[in-house]
């Protein structure tokens, strides 16, 4: 496991492919925090150290160290942050508006990426075969675009739920490159291919997506 | 106030087994909320009336006038707001409030996801593969949220007032010993106390 190596008070626990981890990423760009990125490599077991179980009981990436407090889980990492330093507020103030990104975020957080991280997925190849992992990634993900176009038809604008950034977008950004990383046909989901291209366009989100971490493989820090 | 919230028109779609209903059901309590209870029998989830209200068929859902709200942190968290006097759900301290968010988290994205799929499993796999898996992934949750809460543990999960997490814990504890017979002894002591 990487250790820290600067004073700077935000330091993220983060693997480059991680799509938790991603909707950080995106929140400390929008909102011009700069932070100490520290590699934690799933593949060969690292949250596993007792180290970073530690700083995160479940093991999982991300987690956040801001100072004394260390807060894992990408959901309370981005309330927490939007708290406080409400620069580039991730919310709107509108709480019908509100409700509706916590809604979609939890679509993405609780009914699509748990039922296709790494341990699902070894399961899946262990008990059944390996050839069962991509229709089951791709049913999951499926079902949760599908309702997540039905939701968002009567609230999109420019972006997931009008015209700025919000929550809602955090937490699909990440999804839908993971999606297209499972070959899962995106022409079915018309208004997330057109968020998609949205978010290509915003340094936030691209600098914050998997190939551009120093842990990527195809980074020369890696 | 007092009027406001008990000519309240909301309505809350639930199935009785359901953790992520009973949740909503606790935070409605907690604020003295009153709401029209709309029980669904099994399989109406899947109805074209039902869908329309919630794409994903999953329950609960609250209706409140023409709004309508699916997932229960986002329904937990939209009462919150709107009814912030009556037992506010939240503290008011940061960290103890990324606490409270991080211990819900555990139990909704890490814990209730993969119980939900126990039927699957059991179907796919065999009856007796069930149980391994929900004692996997409940344990795993349950080991996790003790190493986070044992720093802030009070009479409740997070102090000596109920909380968001408390309202996740709750209906989870519930769901492992009751509907599932995980041993709580051999799981840990402490989150059985909490219940």
């Amino acid at each position: 496991m990487g250790e820290p190596q600067s004073n700077c008070p935000l330091k993220l626990y983060s693997y480059w492919r991680s799509s938790c981890s991603c909707r950080v990423r995106i929140a400390l760009n929008l909102k011009g925090l700069d932070y100490e990125y520290i590699p934690i490599n799933v593949v060969k077991g690292e949250q596993f150290s007792p180290e970073f179980r530690k700083l995160n009981p479940i093991g999982y990436v991300p987690a956040l160290v801001d100072g004394d407090v260390v807060i894992s889980d990408s959901f309370a990492i981005l309330l927490y942050l939007d708290e406080k330093y409400p620069q580039r507020p991730l919310l709107p103030t509108d709480i019908r508006k509100k409700a509706i990104n916590y809604q979609a975020a939890n679509i993405v957080s609780s009914s699509i990426q748990p039922l296709q991280n790494m341990t699902i997925l070894k399961y899946i190849e262990e008990k059944v075969s390996p050839d069962e992992k991509l229709p089951w990634v791709q049913c999951h993900i499926g079902k949760g675009f599908e309702s997540l176009e039905k939701l968002l038809q009567d609230y999109a604008g420019r972006y997931a739920t009008g015209d700025d950034v919000f929550l809602a977008d955090l937490f699909l950004a990440p999804q839908i490159f993971t999606a297209k990383g499972f070959n899962v046909d995106m022409n079915q989901f018309p208004l997330l291919s057109r968020l998609d291209e949205a978010y290509s366009q915003l340094p936030a989100f691209h600098d914050a997506m998997p190939e551009k971490q120093p842990d990527a493989p195809s980074s020369s820090t890696s | 106030m007092e009027e406001n919230y008990k000519a309240s028109p909301l309505k809350l779609y639930s199935y009785w087994m359901s953790s992520c209903s009973f949740r909503v059901r606790l935070a409605l309590n907690l604020k003295g909320l009153d709401y029209e209870y709309i029980p669904l029998v099994e399989g109406q989830q899947y109805t074209p009336e039902f869908m329309k209200l919630n794409p994903i068929s999953y329950v609960p859902v609250l209706v409140d006038g023409e709004l309508v709200i699916a997932d229960s942190l986002a329904i937990i968290l939209y009462l919150n707001e709107k009814y912030p006097h009556q037992h506010p759900l939240l503290p008011t301290d940061l960290h103890k409030k990324a606490i409270n968010y991080q211990a819900a988290s555990i139990v909704h994205s890490s814990i209730q996801p993969h119980q939900n799929q126990a039927r699957y499993i059991e179907k796919e796999f065999g009856p007796d593969q069930k149980l391994p898996w929900l004692r996997y992934h409940i344990g795993k949750g349950f080991a996790a949220l003790e190493k986070l809460l044992k720093d802030y543990a009070g009479r409740y999960a997070t102090g000596d007032e109920v909380h968001l997490a408390d309202i996740f814990l709750a209906p989870q504890l519930y769901a492992a010993t009751k509907r599932f017979n995980i041993d709580m002894i051999v799981l840990d002591a402490r989150l059985w106390k909490l219940f």
